[in-house]
């Protein structure tokens, strides 16, 4: 299918956190150009997973390849983006200001018009053009994680990580990043999107799905509930943690 | 490990990302004038007080001025660095920061500028009040008292970001004033001039910064021309607030488990 190499490529990644093993040797890659969905339950280690592949955990054992580097290489930093569960903008500073100063440290040589411009088109991705000169403290806890995933798209990274990026958003404005992923991932971004919403796993072009450090499931939507004849991801999920349980409900 | 100047491929230091990083610090408490005005208005307020309750011994006033003239810029820099870099390590902002090509000296530089240019306008308040209203006596140049106030601010901000990596909360964070700054601000030869304390109190005073921060002030008030002693209370300052800052530094880390 692909001939380009993987935007990630993991084998036997472990992460240790104090005497707990997040993550049990993985071996998985993320193809390029496409939105690729890491799910499981709350706690199984997907921020763990994501954090290792930025550089942010320490721990970290195994290989672990990120755009042909390896992770938290300082080569990456300005090619990866990446959200953090819990919106990381600074309160007490509009969302211009936020993007203003983070636009700098990412590229302190562009003119000011430049980074005017790029902020401008961020601002419109997330839909907050309205709300550009209000504190982020003033915002709702949608609009906080809007503000902070539109810090991630000032630089165009190659890979976007984001780790639950549609936590209590309404409907509409859901759907309407998931259009926004699907569109970068056409310009040729690579897109980890980590949720504990299953029903988010069908707007996915490939999945991972972890439970309790390890990877139960690397496959398309698709692939995945022909392989476990199930009708949606969910059940899929389910037929994997406990292979006899789905499989009566089908037959029955 | 990753402590190189330039790392390959990663980006050279940038004067642009440290003064954007001080213009944001600015920024922020721009939108908090009432922070900034406490940090401002309080020492005024005491310096005032103070210069009241000694008003039969004016003499006395003379000898604690200075002294406070230094201690000021040191604790509330202290305060406000601690916090806020505690907030930017809970915020997750440091951790957005750090994953992006921004070196951990321009961070740290860019508090430290920022910081340091309150702590010009702090010195030029409470001078102003100290010499201009409340007579004072001021025999050194009044530049080089700012510069004695931005070197003892600049250990405040040092010191508060290196005590912020080991306060897990803003209750821990406050803890840590009378734990870091009280034993130096009763050592420091305010309170007991520091020949006159036993001797392994004066040893102790000795090793402390805050004391070269109320030496150097001292000397300034007392003193028309620059002196050895003078000098040599800066270096100390100036190393110190460095040292500090070093350490500081390696607190900051990429990777946390």
């Amino acid at each position: 299918m692909n001939s380009a190499p993987p935007a990630v490529h993991a084998a036997g990644l472990t992460v240790q956190r104090g005497a707990r093993t997040v993550l049990k040797g993985l071996d998985f890659a993320v193809p390029r150009g496409q939105v690729t969905g890491l799910l499981g339950p709350s706690g199984c280690g997907k921020s763990t997973l994501l954090r290792a592949l930025v550089g942010a955990q320490a721990k970290v054992t195994g290989q672990l390849d990120v755009l042909g580097h390896p992770a938290g290489h300082p080569a990456l930093r300005s090619r990866v983006g990446y959200v953090t569960q819990a919106p990381s903008v600074y309160a007490d500073l509009t969302v211009s200001q936020n993007l203003d100063y983070f636009a700098t440290v990412l590229s302190p040589g562009a003119s000011r018009a430049d980074r005017r411009s790029t902020v401008r088109r961020v601002l419109a991705e997330v839909d907050l053009t309205a709300h550009a000169d209000q504190l982020v403290s003033r915002l709702s806890g949608g609009q906080r994680s809007r503000a902070s995933l539109a810090v991630a798209l000032l630089g165009t990274p190659e890979l976007l990580v984001l780790d639950e990026p549609t936590v209590g958003l309404d409907p509409v404005l859901r759907r309407e990043l998931w259009q926004l992923f699907h569109r970068l991932a056409a310009e040729g971004t690579t897109l980890l999107v980590s949720s504990h919403v299953m029903d988010e796993a069908e707007r996915c072009d490939r999945l991972l799905l972890m439970r309790d450090g390890q990877l139960l499931a690397d496959d398309t939507p698709d692939a995945l509930r022909a392989s476990t004849r199930a009708d949606t991801v969910e059940d899929a999920f389910l037929h994997l943690v406990d292979p006899s349980a789905p499989r009566q409900e089908a037959t029955r | 490990m990753s402590t190189r100047r330039t790392p390959p491929g990663g980006d050279p230091m940038s004067t642009r990302r440290t003064l954007a990083t001080a213009r944001r610090v600015l920024r922020q408490l721009g939108h908090d004038p009432r922070t900034v005005a406490l940090m401002l208005g309080i020492p005024l307020v005491l310096i005032t007080l103070l210069y009241w309750a000694f008003h039969a011994t004016p003499q006395t006033f003379d000898h604690i001025g200075p002294a406070l003239l230094g201690v000021f810029p040191l604790i509330v820099m202290f305060l406000v660095t601690s916090i806020a870099t505690l907030r930017e390590r809970t915020s997750g902002t440091l951790e957005r920061l750090l994953s992006m090509p921004l070196h951990k000296a321009e961070l740290i530089l860019g508090y430290a500028l920022a910081f340091g240019l309150l702590a010009v306008v702090q010195a030029a308040l409470c001078t102003g009040l100290a010499v201009g209203l409340l007579h004072l006596s001021l025999a050194g140049s009044t530049w080089l008292l700012l510069l004695v106030a931005v070197l003892d601010a600049l250990l405040g901000t040092a010191l508060g970001l290196f005590v912020s990596a080991f306060a897990a909360s803003e209750f821990q964070a406050v803890q840590f004033m009378p734990a870091v700054i009280f034993p130096q601000l009763l050592l420091c030869g305010l309170f007991v001039p520091r020949g006159a304390m036993p001797s392994a109190l004066s040893y102790a005073s000795d090793v402390l910064p805050m004391s070269y921060a109320v030496d150097a002030m001292t000397r300034v008030t007392l003193e028309a021309s620059v002196t050895g002693a003078l000098a040599r209370d800066l270096v100390v300052l100036a190393g110190c607030a460095l040292l500090v800052l070093a350490l500081g530094s390696a607190t900051l880390r990429r990777r946390t488990p």
